[in-house]
């Protein structure tokens, strides 16, 4: 990383509109500002529907908007996801079955050219970051599904991308699994200083995780509040203090639409 | 050892008995020839023709092996170009559901009259066009049929479309190519002796099944149909151990619960 961006991420006035012109036309984004500053932690939070993976992928510069701008390191989401400037992790972990964990981690390093010394010298660094050194040699359907998704988080951050981005990741895990992952996230993302963003639908998670939560509604996809999330610094007790369960229900509030019945 | 035993100890089981059944049966009914031989006899035929069925299995292999390959090659390649290429999919997948219509079996008399009653080439194409269609439906469902966020994941490293089809498409055919390999190597087997009932080689599996009922040998007939189905098994467990050593990631999850 050369000079800091001002901005990681920087939506502006970004409608989205899928299936133009045809009957079953939707607006999946209206009018969305969103910017998130280098080395934060934001979460985007809401029902299905709302159009938050859709927002992921429009910073991914996986889904173009219909109307307005997305800039990723002060630069065109487009650009930027040329010059692989962010690593992207889904709730499926998208391991590929037929690669082992070390290859895994390897595939983007692969893409971009690193030599193979250069290679072998950085999944180990990643196994160590993820806590998974004895299992390098074993497939992705050898490992526990919280295993996978610390692979997939280590194959995400293995070329040095200055930006996260997270699909629901632990979206798949039981409760035990999912805090002991969020504790690990929440450390890489301490030692590393990568900007996040991270899509959930788990209201603890959102809070515990990060430093803003962006709650957004649905139908059409807006940002319906911005909370800022200041409880310190986050331990296995934050779970259980009072100002964890105020904000937890300062964005359980903030969720309350009046669409009453669709979730 | 064991673990061997326990795999295929249930089919043995039940083929030996299935076999001895079969014999007692006879020896105590004595049904007439013609409906079916004893085991004993089948066997007894088997050994005392072994030069002549040999012989005639080298030459339906070379049929089955060659075309085979060209079949297999073939649908491949279809499959490559049809999920690479729009234009290659609307125009080749119409076409090749098609040929398949077709009863291919039929078309051997028409093809001894293309290439000659006696030339290989006329049997070899039936088991290439009969081979064709499973491996290119199949390979074209597993070359297409990628997890989406497997590609979005590729996309999002800015992936070429080739390193896409390389790393992600390809390895995810393969199982669905070697299920497709499996029934194919049945298929060309059933090819071959067929279309050397209408033409080809003479001294061949089909021609040897053909003569040897119609001079009412039927031990020696069944023979014949013997040495084929081995045929057909050796090529679907050779299909099998290419499955296995190019898919180690299959077998892993076994072997690492054990």
């Amino acid at each position: 990383m050369t000079d800091k961006p001002a901005c990681a991420v920087e939506v502006s006035q970004v409608t989205k509109v899928f299936n133009v012109g045809k009957p079953n036309q939707v607006k999946a984004l209206d009018d969305i500002d969103l910017t998130v500053s280098d080395g934060a932690f934001v979460s985007l939070i809401g029902p299905s529907g709302c159009g938050k993976s859709t927002l992921l992928r429009l910073i991914a510069a996986l889904t173009h908007p219909s109307e307005g701008t997305v800039c990723v390191n002060d630069k065109s989401a487009d650009q930027a996801r040329l010059d692989r400037d962010y690593g992207m992790a889904f709730q499926t972990s998208a391991l590929f079955k037929w690669r082992t964990i070390t290859d895994n981690i390897e595939l983007p390093l692969q893409l971009m050219g690193w030599s193979r010394s250069q290679r072998k010298e950085r999944v180990a660094e990643m196994l160590d970051l993820v806590k998974l050194s004895e299992f390098g040699d074993h497939y992705p359907n050898e490992l526990s599904g919280g295993m996978r998704q610390r692979v997939a988080i280590a194959r995400a951050l293995s070329f040095r991308p200055s930006l996260l981005l997270m699909d629901e990741p632990f979206g798949a895990l039981d409760e035990m699994t999912r805090e002991h992952m969020q504790t690990e996230l929440l450390e890489i993302w301490n030692r590393t200083g990568k900007t996040v963003v991270f899509v959930t639908h788990s209201i603890p998670e959102a809070v515990f995780l990060s430093q803003r939560v962006i709650v957004m509604s649905p139908r059409p996809g807006r940002i319906a509040s911005d909370i800022s999330v200041d409880i310190g610094e986050r331990v296995f007790e934050t779970r259980e203090s009072p100002e964890f369960f105020a904000k937890v229900t300062e964005v359980r509030e903030a969720l309350r639409f009046d669409h009453g019945a669709d979730e | 050892m064991a673990r061997l035993l326990r795999a295929v100890g249930p089919a043995l089981i039940i083929g030996i008995g299935g076999l001895v059944l079969w014999e007692v049966s006879f020896a105590i009914l004595q049904p007439e020839g013609f409906v079916l031989p004893a085991p004993s006899e089948i066997v007894a035929a088997f050994v005392e023709n072994s030069d002549e069925i040999w012989a005639a299995t080298k030459n339906t292999g070379y049929i089955v092996i060659t075309g085979l390959i060209g079949g297999v090659a073939l649908g491949v390649l279809w499959a490559l170009l049809v999920s690479r290429f729009r234009t290659a999919n609307e125009t080749l997948t119409p076409l090749s559901i098609a040929l398949n219509a077709i009863p291919i079996i039929a078309l051997a008399p028409i093809f001894n009259a293309w290439f000659g009653l006696l030339s290989p080439v006329s049997n070899q194409s039936i088991v290439v066009i009969l081979v064709f269609f499973p491996v290119f439906i199949n390979t074209t469902k597993g070359l297409t049929e990628v997890q989406p966020d497997e590609i979005e994941l590729m996309r999002s490293y800015a992936a070429s479309t080739w390193d896409v089809s390389r790393m992600v498409r390809v390895p995810n055919a393969l199982p669905y190519f070697f299920t497709s390999l499996k029934i194919a190597s049945s298929l060309a087997v059933i090819g071959a002796i067929v279309a050397e009932y209408f033409g080809g080689r003479q001294d061949a599996l089909g021609p040897l099944i053909v003569q040897n009922a119609g001079l009412t040998r039927y031990a020696d007939a069944w023979a014949a149909v013997l040495a084929g189905s081995m045929l057909g098994i050796v090529l679907y467990l050779l299909s099998g151990i290419f499955e296995r050593a190019s898919m180690p990631w299959e077998h892993a999850a076994e072997t690492a619960g054990s």
